[in-house]
């Protein structure tokens, strides 16, 4: 076998999550920003900025989990088990979430406020589970006879919780720099309000991660601080910093249009490496490495011809489809 | 709760999730390519009323969209949370497929729904159009990897077990099962005329109630027409796909027919009603018709089929339940027979659209072509039992460990969600649907349908319909 299948599926899955964080991150965190703007008019052009590309960021999920299926059934079967309440939570806050897109145009006036809550709670509690989940896939799940043999609560956890609300941090950075950069007048001037501190909120919490981590887990650490890694990493957390700066100038200066939301793109990106590095290659942490739970090589094969060909293509109408809907989203400008 | 096991409750939660997820991909299906009829109808005619059908059903099928997606996404992850060891065994068959379904059928759909949806006055008409096919195209991609994954559980073939998982050897085979052609015709066509009922229906509902538009006309017209078509090639395919289910899966036909054993010498009956009693191995209070059984499941007047008793109880269905589900499809189908040839003998005497009697039958017969499609699921799906994978795992050794505890917390959760997340989405449909076509403006006014007259564009012909006339001096919805 000349090609290291697992690995290309490993890339693969982490290429999906991570557009998915990237896409579903801002439209959840349109959700997430939902309290804190009270006009009507302002809510419905937050949402007409996401309505038409929604569904297509949330089908990355399910790319995910269909992946991880034919590639890694082992590790689909153990993760999603040992999570089993977080996920189904997090499905419920989408389903509210996904529905009350459509819903809130087509309810009557009295029922408006109802679908308004819906999306936002659904989206904090989506937003939170997936980010409990992150957390505790990091700590790691007890493992054994192929199954998970852990308990019903292993997840629950002060750490997981604590990644919960950095993720919801993170795609409220995500989402109110998306709006920077599709709305304009008060509505934008409101979002770079919130950006800044919700910026360096997100910094904070990097931080207290990026240390809580290698404490908890000496294998982490290891992989962090031994030489001559030390070196090749340290480029992460110094660009984490710079990123941070530089979202907080281009917020700042009159003119920020798309700047402030690419950074914070690339900011999520970078945490995500720093996930990955520490993380490598175990898929089901601490220690089921991506070439123990993979699946036989007939199915990886199989699904590979089809991802490599297929991919690009979705790639390619997705950005065509972003470009249809281009440039600033009016108040008024409904689609319904 | 009501003592039940975890295995049991898995499966009430697996029942449950996937019954109400089935109802928006059938629907979506059928709008979808409807949908990309009455466009191509409208590039190609230039008829406004096409146009505004199209704007009329692209509303109700945004709604339903959005409603298959987030319930679809359960159905994703619940073989993972639910079914863990199905999952790490077969899922190098189920995933690969699943995958292939999601990178050519749910982003193509998701991809280009967007401008279908939103994009109207932001691209070309034929760039419009071509976005309109490939959602149609990605429902019926996502059918046919979904139904291949469902029926290499129901007759699986081209693999083998290595080390106690699943490891596929063919994938052609793998794909191509035996009961693949026949469930993807059976799926694809039911949803057809799942849709074709709906509209119709939601066609007669506005005729009787005095808004017969040229635009309402035509919608009916065009349902009746499709039911009239498929509703006979519908009940053919059935027909195909029983006598292929008796070759692979002859537990399932004995126990939808309640036959439980062969009297050397006589021809199988037709058990019209029944209730099959499991424990007592026979059918109860049976209503039967001679031969009829022979002739139907083997074309043969002295043909036999396989027994219950053949086969040890541990390794039955339970015809009690797919006895019933499968009489309940069958009948409904005879109806939407009934109901398309009533409409050809109307539409021959010119009163399509002036019979309150067959109008009524129409909107009545509104819901029955999903029902059928849920009954249809039951009867495979519960006939197939106890196994997962037919012949291959047991369904008891494919669950996850949860304890019942938590498996009822999710399953009342599920309950109470879907219920009235999908019970109001459902009720926003019928509100869309009883609201009728309006004519379409290409730049909305805010105000009333009344008043978009002026503002219509030149473009628009004149000639075919106004339906404005009609509205006005009707009371709104």
């Amino acid at each position: 076998m000349g090609i290291d299948l697992p690995l290309i599926w490993a890339i693969i899955i982490g290429f999906g999550l991570m557009m998915y964080v990237v896409m579903d991150g801002f439209d959840l965190g349109i959700g997430i920003l939902f309290p804190f703007v009270g006009d009507r008019e302002d809510r419905d052009t937050m949402v007409n900025t996401v309505a038409p590309v929604w569904d297509g960021n949330e089908t990355w999920l399910v790319l995910g989990g269909a992946a991880m299926l034919a590639a890694f059934p082992l590790a689909y079967s153990v993760i999603l088990s040992a999570l089993y309440l977080p996920i189904i939570l997090m499905l419920a806050g989408l389903i509210w979430r996904g529905v009350a897109f459509e819903f809130r145009f087509k309810a009557d006036e009295a029922h408006r406020p109802f679908w308004d809550k819906a999306f936002a709670w659904g989206s904090y509690i989506a937003t939170f589970s997936q980010g409990v989940a992150l957390g505790s896939f990091i700590n790691g799940f007890e493992v054994s006879g192929g199954a998970y043999a852990g308990g019903a609560l292993d997840w629950l956890t002060p750490f997981s919780l604590f990644t919960g609300l950095g993720l919801v941090v993170s795609y409220a950075l995500l989402g109110s720099t998306w709006l920077v950069m599709k709305t304009e007048g008060t509505l934008q001037r409101r979002m770079k309000e919130l950006a800044r501190p919700v910026a360096i909120a997100l910094l904070a919490i990097i931080i207290i991660v990026s240390l809580w981590t290698p404490l908890a887990h000496p294998d982490v650490a290891d992989r962090w601080f031994a030489l001559p890694n030390m070196i090749f990493f340290a480029p992460v957390p110094v660009l984490v910093l710079l990123v941070t700066f530089a979202i907080l100038r281009t917020l700042r200066r009159g003119t920020a249009e798309a700047g402030p939301f690419v950074l914070a793109l690339f900011m999520l990106f970078l945490g995500y490496s720093g996930l990955a590095i520490s993380l490598w290659p175990n898929i089901i942490p601490p220690s089921i490495s991506i070439w123990d739970a993979a699946s036989p090589p007939e199915s990886m094969g199989f699904t590979l011809v089809g991802a490599l060909f297929i991919i690009p293509f979705i790639l390619a109408y997705t950005a065509w489809s972003y470009y249809v809907f281009r440039g600033k989203v009016k108040a008024g400008e409904g689609y319904h | 709760m009501f003592a039940l096991t975890a295995l049991e409750l898995a499966r009430i939660q697996f029942g449950f999730t996937v019954s109400f997820h089935i109802i928006f991909p059938a629907i979506t299906i059928g709008l979808a390519s409807y949908l990309a009829v009455l466009e191509g109808l409208w590039l190609w005619k230039g008829q406004t009323v096409y146009r505004d059908l199209y704007h009329f059903w692209s509303k109700i099928f945004a709604v339903n969209f959005a409603m298959g997606v987030v319930s679809g996404l359960v159905m994703a992850y619940q073989f993972g949370t639910n079914w863990s060891y199905f999952s790490s065994f077969a899922g190098s068959i189920t995933g690969p497929l699943l995958t292939y379904e999601v990178l050519t059928a749910f982003f193509l759909e998701a991809g280009f729904l967007g401008v279908a949806l939103f994009g109207w006055n932001k691209v070309g008409p034929s760039l419009h159009f071509f976005a309109t096919l490939m959602v149609a195209l990605g429902t019926l991609i996502s059918a046919t990897w979904i139904l291949g994954s469902n029926s290499w559980m129901q007759t699986p073939q081209g693999f083998e077990i290595v080390n106690g998982r699943v490891v596929p050897v063919d994938w052609m085979k793998v794909i191509f099962n035996p009961s693949f052609p026949y469930r993807l015709v059976h799926m694809t066509i039911a949803a057809y005329l799942a849709t074709a009922l709906f509209v119709g229906a939601s066609g007669a509902w506005q005729v009787l109630r005095g808004h017969a538009t040229p635009a309402v006309r035509t919608m009916l017209s065009m349902a009746m027409w499709m039911i009239l078509i498929v509703a006979p090639i519908q009940i053919l395919v059935g027909d195909q796909h029983g006598l292929n289910t008796l070759e692979h899966q002859p537990a399932k036909i004995a126990a939808i027919e309640g036959h439980w054993e062969n009297t050397p010498g006589e021809s199988v009956p037709l058990i019209l009603f029944g209730v099959p009693d499991m424990t007592e191995e026979k059918t109860l209070y049976a209503i039967e018709i001679p031969y009829l059984g022979s002739l139907i499941l083997t074309h043969d007047i002295n043909g036999h089929i396989p027994g219950l008793k053949e086969f040890a109880p541990e390794d039955r269905p339970n015809s009690t339940v797919v006895f019933w589900t499968f009489r309940l499809m069958v009948g409904l189908g005879m109806l939407m027979l009934l109901l398309g040839l009533w409409s050809l003998w109307l539409r021959w005497r010119g009163s399509l659209y002036g019979e309150k009697l067959f109008l009524r039958f129409a909107i009545a017969m509104g819901p029955t072509g999903l029902i059928a499609i849920l009954a249809g699921w039951l009867t495979t799906e519960m006939g197939r039992q106890p196994w997962v994978v037919y012949g291959v795992m047991r369904t008891r050794d494919a669950v996850s460990n949860h304890s019942a505890l938590a498996l009822s917390t999710s399953l009342v959760l599920f309950i109470v969600m879907y219920f009235a997340v999908f019970g109001t989405g459902v009720s926003y449909m019928l509100k869309l649907v009883a609201k009728g076509p309006e004519p379409f403006d290409d730049h909305p006014p805010h105000g009333k349908g009344q008043a978009l007259r002026p503002s219509r564009p030149l473009s628009a012909a004149p000639d075919d319909i106004d339906p404005v006339v009609d509205l006005t001096g009707q009371k709104e919805a």
